[in-house]
């Protein structure tokens, strides 16, 4: 059989995380809220009304444009998209056709041995429809969604397996929370991924029939739909078959793929400027504004922390995978005073097990990144012991109170005295003659045990290394 | 420029529109008639003009991102031809293929 390659695009809807709709003042979010109960005159569609659109809107698209270096439109324009479906009240949809909010730019995607750059083809505001539901041969309406801001965005056909599709993915998600534009959770339908999917004999470059995937919401959803239509068309291929431009419909719970009604045409939509709206322009000042604190992006982050740190890729991934955590990460360092891979081990064994368990964002810690820092540092002079440094991570975070506060409160501070811990040694080694006896005639593992012993009677104080040693001295002198 | 009358019939198709065979014949005429006029006004030569999407003021006024209540749920639904469980309930428009 030939080698065959995949091509894939991805058209994706992103909703943003605006406190209000696109067009009028109704909440946005309408998250398991009862049906019909976010909704006014102009987002129903009832007859005679204006749109307005949100300036917060223009701002998370200029935002999202500069991430992924697409140049902002000082005018764009919203156009009618036309047609008949139960969940758009109007008959049209307001999206933007010919002149968007923003044009071209790319995202390159770390993929490991190599670098996948991946092209915008289309960046631009819109709002949604509503929702409908099938009962019998009725549908029922849920006006709620109808005007959440969403903006749609297509790469090109750069994708070449699954797993790239996947990454692509993984890091615009990545980017929506980073800038705070979308919560980005596909389960929750904030971020919905169709995909567009062909294939080819490898080397060849041209464009072949494809087929859209729909309505897969998660991304190893995305994964095995992409996999299993490549298997179906590389069949349908290899057994001289032509393939069809369907539009499959994705099942989550059978993970098959079934074809959808026929498309209608690009050219019935009608499309033609919104006559309600002007121009959304978008002057340098205002860009400015909107791009004074623009943060460093996770990849740049990424790679200046294996860069600067010296950091494994596989720790620098983790720090940048979410921006609290990354921030919290390099406050900690700079607070601390050592090796920056010691502070990173902490957070990704102990901040990420706080943070999974307390469901909080890094900033949102009563444990100040300063705090870690002085926590490792005492660790690191032997001031506690390492248990009792892990102890004080979850003692700060219950009290707020500073680490140093804590040792000396509870008296925590680790006994480095030779001759304090020599007492409680000789003392517990005078207590146990039977154990002494078994260790002296060969039992060499109930070294651990009086470590213990001596651990427990110093309430965790002693240093155990020390402890391990004055042991082996006073049962060398025996 | 006379229209066909498939033409006509997709264009009613589109906007949903049931017409008779008289009505086709009719709009046929009237569409082709808006399309000869349009048709004349491309004969002029409009290669310095710059397009003009509206003539109003040229800044849009945007709104500040404040939400406020909408409608009530009886205001939203009381004039509904039909309602079930708080949604409006409409008849299948796509016969077959989504239904």
């Amino acid at each position: 059989m030939p080698e065959y390659e995949i091509v894939i695009g991805l058209e994706t809807h992103i909703q943003l995380n605006t406190e209000t709709k696109i067009f009028c003042a109704c909440k946005a979010d309408s998250w398991e809220e009862e049906p019909n109960t976010n909704i006014c005159p102009v987002c129903s569609g009832l007859p005679g009304v204006l749109p307005v659109p949100n300036a917060a809107v223009a701002e998370k698209a200029v935002l999202l444009a500069q991430a992924m270096n697409a140049e902002v439109q000082t005018d764009s324009y919203f156009d009618r998209k036309n047609y008949f479906y139960p969940d758009l009240p109007k008959g049209y949809q307001i999206t933007q056709y010919d002149q968007p909010i923003a044009t071209g730019g790319y995202l390159d995607l770390p993929m490991g041995d190599y670098t996948r750059r991946v092209e915008i083809e289309k960046l631009h505001i819109e709002e949604d429809a509503g929702k409908t539901k099938k009962e019998g041969n009725r549908r029922f309406i849920d006006f709620n969604r109808c005007g959440v801001p969403l903006i749609e965005m297509v790469t090109g056909p750069n994708l070449r397996s699954a797993d790239e599709a996947a990454e692509y993915l993984i890091r615009l998600r990545q980017l929506l929370r980073w800038l705070n534009i979308s919560e980005a959770n596909m389960e929750k339908a904030h971020l919905r991924a169709d995909a567009n999917v062909s294939i080819r004999l490898k080397g060849e470059d041209k464009l072949n029939t494809k087929t859209e995937i729909k309505n897969v919401n998660s991304i190893e959803a995305v994964r095995t739909a992409i996999q299993k239509e490549a298997k179906r068309q590389i069949k349908e291929v290899e057994d001289g078959n032509d393939i069809k431009p369907w539009t499959l419909d994705w099942d989550e719970d059978t993970e098959m793929l079934s074809k959808m009604r026929s498309k209608e045409t690009e050219a019935d939509y009608r499309h033609f400027k919104e006559p309600d709206l002007l121009k959304v322009h978008v002057d340098q000042a205002w860009q400015d504004r909107i791009l004074k604190d623009f943060p460093e992006l996770p990849l740049a982050r990424r790679q200046r922390f294996v860069d600067e740190y010296q950091l494994p890729a596989y720790d620098a991934d983790i720090l940048t995978n979410e921006r609290s955590l990354s921030d919290y990460f390099e406050q900690a360092v700079k607070a601390y005073d050592g090796d920056v891979k010691r502070v990173s081990n902490w957070m990704i064994n102990d901040i990420q097990r706080m943070l999974n368990e307390s469901g909080k964002m890094a900033g949102e810690l009563k444990l100040k990144p300063e705090y870690l820092a002085e926590i490792i540092q005492l660790v690191d002079s032997k001031k506690v012991n390492n248990p009792t440094g892990k102890s004080l991570l979850d003692k700060v975070e219950s009290t707020g109170k500073s680490p140093q506060e804590i040792v000396e409160a509870e008296g925590l501070g680790q006994v480095s005295d030779t001759g304090a811990i020599r007492e409680i040694a000789q003392a517990i080694v005078d207590e146990n003659p039977d154990q002494v006896e078994k260790y002296l005639g060969g039992k060499d593992g109930l070294i651990g045990w009086f470590v213990g012993q001596v651990m427990q009677k110093s309430q965790g104080k002693a240093n155990p290394n020390m402890a391990r040693e004055i042991l082996l001295e006073i049962f060398s002198e025996k | 420029m006379l229209l066909s009358k498939e033409e006509v019939e997709h264009i009613a198709m589109l906007a949903r529109l049931n017409l008779s065979e008289e009505e086709k014949e009719r709009y046929r005429e009237q569409l082709s008639s808006i399309l000869g006029h349009v048709a004349q006004l491309q004969a002029l030569n409009t290669d310095d003009v710059e397009p003009l999407v509206s003539v109003l003021a040229k800044e849009m006024p945007l709104r500040e991102d404040l939400p406020s209540p909408g409608l009530s749920l009886k205001e939203a639904t009381e004039n509904a031809p039909d309602v079930k469980a708080d949604q409006f309930k409409v008849p299948p428009i796509l016969d077959g293929a989504d239904e």
